[in-house]
């Protein structure tokens, strides 16, 4: 973001510039064991009873061990965390609209159920908040989508995606270029009795990306593109980068299933 | 006589609405050849460039590329040998990376592996751009974009370069360096184009398209030294340039 001009009309560069530049372990490792990685660990995390409270202390110490290898500034791992305070939110609200209050903290009357359920949402959310970073921060997007291509996810998925990514920025270029015409000539519609105006220029932004739709395919046409996008040939990614990747994520997994058993274990 | 790169003869064509875009287009360009099709807005250049690759079907007349006629019967070859540079690179560069992009045609003609990646590299070289190769194309600048879409189109190793209005928004430094890349490639070219000094300095000899007929076909300079000419067809030479004493860098 530049300083000085309007947050709503000037925004810079990449809109998903996520990736922080690095040579870290995690950053080289291929992105089809980190992606697999960041998924194990995600279900292990929300398979685990919130009761277990140490298994997430674990967890916690597995996703801070990764993001401090990784080099990520902490700053940017605490920008990007923002993201969840409309989930921390609804989750403080949980003791309080929950069950009939059963406990009392200090003046309030509060519902154990309710503070459970807050507690599950932050821990669990935090969790996979951070480790999602760990994964944008250290991988770039299209690496991310030739990792999940290689995982075998539909190629139907991970092209749409691709183009995605590819026309992001030129779209938003473009919406950005009709706002400050329209801002140019004097109208700066942000109230619901100007919404006439945003649903005009979203009308023809829409028109210009099909019509740009439809010259890409031209394009795609004439280097003869006969319905499927061509392969390339990769590296497999070793045994010892599966290893790597998935040593934490599988320790994750392990505690899950020892929670599993030790809250059944009378007390 | 040689077979020309790129002939076409009588080519009409209407759009659904019925208004006539091209009228009775006909030319040949020869191997070797750097030609410049130059015609002010809505000319028709446009829709003659989508015909040679047979993007668009004539109402009447025909187009052959290296000999072989553009009929649907042999579209992907004729799709390999005319290599089409389209005016905006955000539409020609759609991969998620520079290699991709370039390997996108090639690939898409069987070639893989090692003949592949030396294809690439190739048409990466001759560009200029080899250092870009893993990037994404939408982090390069206008100029190295456009020179990307000009390799996508060499990987394929074309018989004959179409480029659509290749200096369109490129700064004066971006125009230059892409004028060094194409006059250094080794390749039959039409160039679709209103900026007439670039047509001088690159092409010995221009079409004038006005109205969809060609009305002009000569060298360069002659045409561009015609004021009656220019005027009539709405081209408009860069205030105080004389093609006369203009001395043309391709001879």
């Amino acid at each position: 973001m530049s300083r000085g001009k309007p947050a709503s009309v000037v925004t810079t560069g990449h809109a998903h510039a996520l990736y922080v530049h690095g040579k870290s372990p995690v950053h080289r490792l291929p992105p089809e064991c980190k992606v697999a990685a960041l998924l194990v660990f995600v279900i292990a995390v929300v398979a685990t009873p919130p009761r277990a409270v140490w298994a997430f202390g674990l967890y916690a110490a597995i996703a801070a061990a990764v993001l401090a290898v990784s080099g990520v500034p902490r700053r940017v791992v605490a920008r990007r965390a923002v993201v969840e305070i409309p989930f921390l939110l609804f989750a403080v609200m949980l003791p309080f609209l929950g069950p009939p209050p059963d406990v009392a903290v200090g003046p309030m009357e509060l519902s154990t159920v309710g503070l459970w359920a807050a507690w599950s949402i932050v821990a669990k959310g935090t969790l996979g908040v951070l480790a999602s970073i760990a994964l944008t921060a250290t991988t770039e997007v299209t690496d991310i989508l030739e990792g999940l291509d290689r995982l075998r996810v539909p190629r139907v998925f991970t092209d749409i995606a691709g183009f995605m990514v590819r026309y992001l920025d030129v779209i938003l270029g473009e919406q950005r270029r009709m706002r400050v015409a329209m801002l140019s000539r004097g109208y700066d519609p942000r109230w619901w009795w100007q919404a006439r105006a945003l649903a005009a220029s979203a009308g023809s932004l829409f028109i210009r990306s099909y019509e740009r739709g439809e010259r890409v395919f031209f394009a795609m046409t004439a280097r003869g593109y006969q319905g499927h996008m061509p392969r390339f040939a990769r590296e497999e990614a070793g045994a010892r980068s599966w290893v790597l990747a998935l040593a934490l994520p599988t320790l994750a997994a392990a505690v899950a299933l020892a929670t599993a058993t030790w809250l059944e274990t009378p007390r | 006589m040689t077979t020309p790169a790129l002939e076409v003869v009588d080519l009409c064509y209407r759009y659904p609405d019925g208004t006539e875009v091209l009228r009775d287009v006909g030319f040949h360009i020869h191997p070797g050849e750097r030609v410049s099709l130059l015609g002010p807005n809505g000319a028709g250049k446009t829709t003659l460039v989508l015909h040679l690759n047979g993007i668009i079907e004539p109402d009447s007349g025909t187009v052959r590329v290296a000999g072989l006629p553009v009929v649907p019967e042999h579209l992907m070859e004729v799709r390999r040998r005319t290599g089409v540079v389209f005016q905006d690179p955000d539409d020609q560069l759609f991969m998620p990376t520079v290699w991709k992009d370039v390997a996108f045609g090639p690939a898409n003609y069987g070639l893989e592996g090692e003949a592949l990646a030396a294809r690439v590299g190739a048409a990466l070289e001759s560009v200029g751009m080899t250092e870009v190769a893993q990037r994404p194309p939408h982090h390069l600048s206008l100029g190295q974009r456009r020179r990307v879409a000009v390799a996508t189109v060499l990987a394929m190793e074309p018989e004959i370069l179409v480029l659509d209005e290749p200096t369109s928004n490129l700064d004066p430094a971006s125009r230059r360096e892409l004028a060094t890349v194409l006059t250094g490639l080794d390749i039959t070219m039409l160039m679709v184009t209103h900026d007439l000094p670039y047509a001088l300095e690159l092409c010995p000899r221009s079409l004038v398209i006005n109205d969809g007929r060609i009305v002009a076909d000569g060298s360069t300079a002659d045409l561009l030294a015609d004021a009656e000419l220019m005027a009539a067809n709405r081209l408009e030479l860069p205030l105080g340039f004389d093609p006369r004493v203009v001395v043309p860098r391709a001879g």
